[in-house]
């Protein structure tokens, strides 16, 4: 009798939607909440006429300069290196495949700190001679384990090459700072530092974006590009390049936003010295050292306008070209 | 009897664990041949290796009017593909899709535009010449994509399922396009299909694969 009226019921019942939809919005507005929060607190803080004067000192400036100039360069060089990495990760199986997968992430992962303290040992602690044969061994590896063919020609070839280099080098008792000083790229201590200690988790995020990028574009527009006689560096220019426009443009922001962020590295290895090395992020860290919060709060607040209205405009302008 | 344009000799594909084992068939010039079978019997493969985007060939020979072209790039076979995805290059106009293999092969520019726009006019495309694909119809797309592919006069034309997708009215008027394309352009053609009736529509012989 039951199942009768059951099956004699026109509209079934089902539960409202409300309690689910509660629950997204609290868990939104729980986060929002506290991004408004932290920066409410800066806002707080931030005496205006404290602000104005740190704003006018001439070092600050430098800095706000150096950390244009620095996150574009970096941006740039990561969109360089990430688009044929990440074409490579995404189109070709090979062996070793998953474990350079991998390597790309240690970036990331690490703690800032060490990125830094290994960027100052590498190039203070290690010759020249020593980082040619460690590259050969890179290259060796990678001939012996990752493929066949033309591949294990070129790693092979490279690691001859490297090995011999090491060879030519070794007996100098200079270290890797000594050589790039002497070809007039000093690094340690010196602005062009700054890009380098910026360059490999900003570079790790951008291989990520553009890996997905490629991921999502189909491997057939090639293979057609490829019957109508492309070759594979064809096919990849006209045809895979022009779609992954808005992906590198959104790695390339992704890199800039991450370069501003970036401080532990900096400080170790490029440091923070007044109107030398100091970025945005270093100058927040030496006005707490010197007692000046409402100093930093200002500082922090305009880190937080400069990545807000990149991401902005990088939206606003990809967004005409279609959505980013 | 016409020549024999296609001959697959005992082609055996390994693609990970699943093997295509000595496949042979002849196709003659100017035939249109469909291909038929149940899903996951090797068709794709078959006509992806065919077309040289495949490697894992490990046995057999595919001469393509005498010359064996399996260790040949695919742009080097004479082949052209309509895929199943249709796959139009998302960023370049219709003109640009029926030119993009004439100036890759460095026809003049004269020859290029007038090629172009002579398969515009065949396929019923020529309004749609300053278009992106983005907005074409199924039936449009599919005869952008035919045209694309016969614009290098290929010995070959490959149709992987290229009807899938389109609803009846537009199904049978892209099948007449395509019939009409094959004879006018004098090109062999490999036609893979699920469908009876489109094969017995649109080929001179159906083979079924196991």
């Amino acid at each position: 009798m039951m199942a009768g009226e059951r099956r004699e019921q026109r509209i079934w019942r089902v539960r409202p939607e409300w309690p689910f939809l509660l629950f997204l919005v609290f868990v939104v507005a729980a986060y929002l909440g506290l991004l408004l929060l932290l920066v409410g607190a800066n806002v707080l803080t931030v005496s205006w006429s404290q602000a104005g004067e740190i704003l006018k000192n001439p070092d600050i400036q430098h800095s706000i300069k150096l950390t244009f100039v620095t996150c574009t360069v970096t941006a740039i060089l990561s969109v360089l290196l990430s688009v044929p990495v990440a074409y490579l990760l995404s189109r070709y199986q090979f062996r070793g495949r998953a474990f350079i997968d991998t390597l790309l992430d240690i970036p990331i992962l690490l703690p800032p700190l060490i990125v830094g303290l290994s960027l100052l040992i590498l190039f203070n602690r290690v010759p020249p001679s020593a980082c040619c044969w460690m590259i050969a061994g890179g290259f060796g590896l990678a001939a012996v384990f990752g493929g066949k063919g033309l591949v294990r020609n070129v790693t092979g070839g490279m690691a001859v090459l490297f090995g011999v280099g090491g060879l030519m080098l070794s007996g100098g008792e200079s270290s890797l700072e000594d050589a790039v000083s002497g070809a007039g790229l000093p690094m340690t201590f010196h602005p062009l530092g700054v890009v380098l200690a910026q360059f490999p988790v900003a570079a790790a995020f951008a291989v990520r974006t553009m890996r997905t990028t490629f991921d999502q574009i189909s491997p057939r527009y090639e293979e057609v590009a490829m019957t109508l006689g492309c070759n594979r560096g064809q096919a990849f220019t006209r045809v895979v390049l022009p779609l992954a426009g808005k992906g590198m443009v959104a790695a390339g922001t992704m890199a800039w936003a991450r370069a501003l962020g970036e401080f532990g590295p900096i400080l170790i290895f490029a440091g923070a010295t007044r109107g030398r090395t100091e970025v945005l992020a270093t100058s927040v860290f030496l006005e707490i050292n010197i007692g000046n919060l409402p100093g930093a709060a200002a500082l922090s607040l305009l880190m937080i306008l400069l990545a807000v209205t990149t991401l902005l405009l990088v939206r606003f302008f990809a967004g005409k070209g279609g959505a980013l | 009897m016409s020549e024999v344009m296609l001959i697959l000799d005992r082609v055996t594909v390994e693609v990970g664990q699943f093997v295509l084992s000595e496949f042979s068939l002849e196709i003659a010039e100017g035939e249109c041949v469909a291909l038929m079978g149940p899903s996951g019997c090797g068709k794709t493969t078959l006509m992806e290796t065919v077309c040289g985007l495949r490697s894992g060939m490990t046995g057999g020979r595919i001469l393509l009017d005498g010359v064996e072209i399996a260790g040949l790039p695919p742009g080097a076979r004479g082949i052209g593909l309509v895929p199943q995805d249709v796959a139009l290059f998302p960023t370049l106009t219709v003109r640009e899709q029926l030119e993009f293999g004439p100036r890759l092969h460095g026809w003049d520019v004269g020859e290029v535009r007038e090629r172009a726009e002579g398969l515009a006019e065949d396929l019923g495309l020529d309004e749609l010449l300053d278009r992106v694909p983005q907005g074409l119809s199924g039936g449009e797309a599919r005869r952008v994509a035919l045209g694309r592919a016969l614009a290098l006069k290929p010995r070959l034309l490959c149709l992987d399922e290229a009807l899938t997708g389109l609803d009846e009215e537009r199904h049978d008027e892209v099948l007449q396009v395509i019939r009409k394309m094959i004879e006018r352009e004098g090109v062999t053609a490999l036609h893979v299909t699920h469908s009876k009736k489109e094969a017995e529509a649109i080929a001179d012989r159906v083979v079924v694969m196991e």
